[in-house]
């Protein structure tokens, strides 16, 4: 009997994810700025898919205010391109910035379980909401433009863009999956199964939570420095919409809660229905919402965990798998 | 003298907000739940009420007696369908069940009715716009004063309910532990989804005062649910009275920051929330520790 982490599907798969990211690099080169446009959509789509489920994945913190983030990862970015700092530049800034914020909100809101947690995060995101309103150098109510984002060139800038949402939807993934495989990463999925038990046995509960809140949290602010880099306008009604929520948990719970694959996937079909239903309208939204409460009551591992529990398919190693006579296995 | 009376307003603001949270306080108490699309559900009631005024002329107040019974089968429906379930799949389901079920109603209602706004407060009669002039600058509404006598109300019935009916005994019962509720006989499944029922009826009634007091649309919920769990923490999770001081408070904060600026209104209730949680976390968390 031997453990092993990579299997040979594992192998080509994570091999071939890297190859895909090479290709996806050449894709300004290639496709019209629309169709670059939408494929960093996408990209911000895996981002805050995968940073979600970080969150109510691994640390069983259920989330209705990552809005927060991403809508003080866009502000800053305005904020620090009025300050003269050169606009891609700014975007780098406003990530650490608005991600930076996270600290000192943990110190209190990783206290709060379940409902307070959930709702107080959106508070925070109400709150942040507000302050954004009242200032008018930011536009107040009515929005603002990234107007240096106008220096350059469409095609040049879509293509800045789009290489940005790649680079931070790397990084942040690769942070994510190195942080699984680490040795912290065995007591995150060891409180995702069970955190009495987690604790129990001394794994600090506590500061797992807070790795996982933070890194969640520059994410959500990557992410909204792309929102505002790829639509070049922002305003307070739709970029602390509760509704980036609502996406972010349809795409975790269909692609599947707690596994690192299933949110890629949530979010490839995401995209792929709001490509479908381009009008959006009510219907579509409802079937979105039934669509994740169902998934939450029906299939609660989502399509991915479903595949990997029948299967036993692997695709990135992120646990460990027991070969003894019998194949039988188990999760890190 | 407008210090006064922004505080008086601010407790029939908070006493409108009591009567919100009441469901949601109620939901919480026995079944250590959170029902996310609570604002959603007090307007729907609000919708329904609507529906009924405009088709049979009736005042606002009859139709929300005709809606009665549909808000009862609909609060069963809702334990049946959704809660149920989740109840049994661990503290996040019921939370994730219910976001997607908010975003449902909210889009229904937006094809049924809309994304115009409505109001009920033209057929409500002269309570809407009757007033005392008390001094200069203090004045009572009579919707204020029935507002706030309907929380007493509501919040007087509760408890002797749950003091002195067989139903409450068992609500309480099994709140307490609804496993060694089951040993002695109580159908806990029934006394949940009769939980449910009366949390979804109270709602209706925060949204048939929701549409007399202002306008409503199909998206208000998610603001009406922030306010009212706002209110449930400020009192303390679990405490039925605290749920009225915990309005009344959170109203006040919001008229006091409205004497300020328009915009600090809903501001200061967030922040005397936050203030709240950041006070409280320590003993909320031994509460909640103890609750599981």
């Amino acid at each position: 009997m031997k453990v092993e982490r990579w299997t040979r599907t594992s192998r080509v798969f994570t091999g071939g994810l890297a190859v895909s990211v090479v290709i996806l690099a050449a894709v300004p080169l290639i496709f019209d700025p629309d169709v670059v446009q939408k494929l960093t959509t996408l990209l911000i789509l895996v981002l805050l898919a995968a940073m979600w489920n970080a969150l109510a994945g691994y640390g069983g913190l259920l989330s209705v205010g990552q809005q927060a983030f991403i809508g003080m990862g866009a502000y800053a970015t305005v904020f620090f391109a009025n300050l003269g700092v050169p606009p891609y530049a700014a975007m780098l800034v406003a990530t650490v910035v608005a991600g930076a914020i996270s600290v000192p909100i943990s110190l209190f809101a990783l206290r709060l379980r379940a409902a307070q947690f959930a709702i107080g995060m959106w508070v925070i995101a109400e709150v942040a909401s507000i302050v954004v309103r009242l200032d008018q150098n930011l536009g107040a109510g009515t929005g603002i433009s990234l107007i240096q984002l106008n220096q350059y060139e469409p095609n040049f800038r879509q293509a800045y863009t789009f290489w940005l949402a790649l680079g931070f939807a790397v990084i942040f993934l690769a942070a994510l999956f190195l942080l699984l495989r680490s040795p912290l990463g065995v007591s995150l999925q060891a409180i995702r199964d069970d955190e009495d038990a987690a604790r129990s046995i001394g794994v600090r509960v506590a500061s797992r939570k807070r790795l996982l809140f933070v890194l969640a949290a520059f994410g959500c602010s990557a992410a909204g420095v792309l929102v505002v880099a790829n639509t070049l306008f922002i305003e307070p009604g739709s970029v602390f919409s509760v509704q980036w929520s609502a996406y972010m948990i349809f795409m975790v719970l269909v692609g599947g809660l707690g596994t690192f694959e299933g949110p890629i996937l949530g979010a490839i079909l995401l995209f792929a229905i709001q490509a479908t239903f381009t009008q959006g309208g009510p219907w579509y939204l409802v079937g979105l919402g039934a669509t994740a409460a169902v998934f939450a009551l029906a299939l609660p591992r989502g399509l991915w965990g479903t595949v990997e529990e029948r299967l036993g398919l692997r695709l990135m190693p992120v646990g460990y798998r027991v070969v003894g006579a019998k194949r039988e296995e188990t999760d890190g | 003298m407008t210090i006064l009376n922004a505080i008086l307003q601010g407790i029939f603001l908070g006493a409108f907000y009591a009567v919100l949270a009441c469901g949601l306080s109620i939901m919480f108490g026995v079944m250590r739940i959170i029902n996310l699309a609570h604002g959603d559900v007090a307007v729907l009631g609000a919708y329904i009420v609507l529906v009924i005024v405009d088709r049979t002329g009736v005042s606002a107040f009859v139709a929300f007696l005709i809606a009665l019974p549909v808000m009862v089968v609909l609060g069963y429906a809702l334990h049946f369908s959704v809660l149920e379930r989740s109840l049994r799949a661990g503290i996040l389901t019921p939370l994730l069940a219910t976001f997607g079920l908010s975003i449902v109603i909210q889009n229904l209602l937006q094809l049924a009715f809309s994304p115009d706004v409505h109001s009920l407060g033209g057929s409500a009669g002269a309570v809407t716009t009757s007033s005392w002039q008390v001094t200069g600058g203090l004045s009572v509404s009579a919707l204020g004063v029935l507002v706030l006598v309907t929380a007493v109300v509501v919040f007087g019935a509760l408890q002797l309910l749950l003091s002195n009916t067989r139903l409450g005994w068992m609500m309480r019962a099994t709140a307490e532990d609804a496993d060694a509720a089951e040993l002695v006989g109580i159908n806990s499944r029934a006394v949940y989804a009769s939980a449910t029922a009366l949390a979804v009826v109270i709602a209706a009634l925060g949204g048939l005062f929701l549409g007399i007091r202002s306008v409503f649309d199909p998206v208000s919920g998610p603001t009406q649910l922030i306010f009212a769990f706002e209110a449930v923490v400020i009192g303390g999770m679990g405490s039925l009275w605290g749920t009225l001081l915990g309005g009344i408070a959170l109203g006040i904060a919001q008229t006091l920051g409205a004497q300020i600026h328009p915009q600090f209104a809903v501001l200061a209730g967030h922040l005397l929330f936050l203030a709240v949680l950041v006070a409280r976390f320590g003993g909320a968390r031994v509460v909640l520790r103890t609750a599981r």
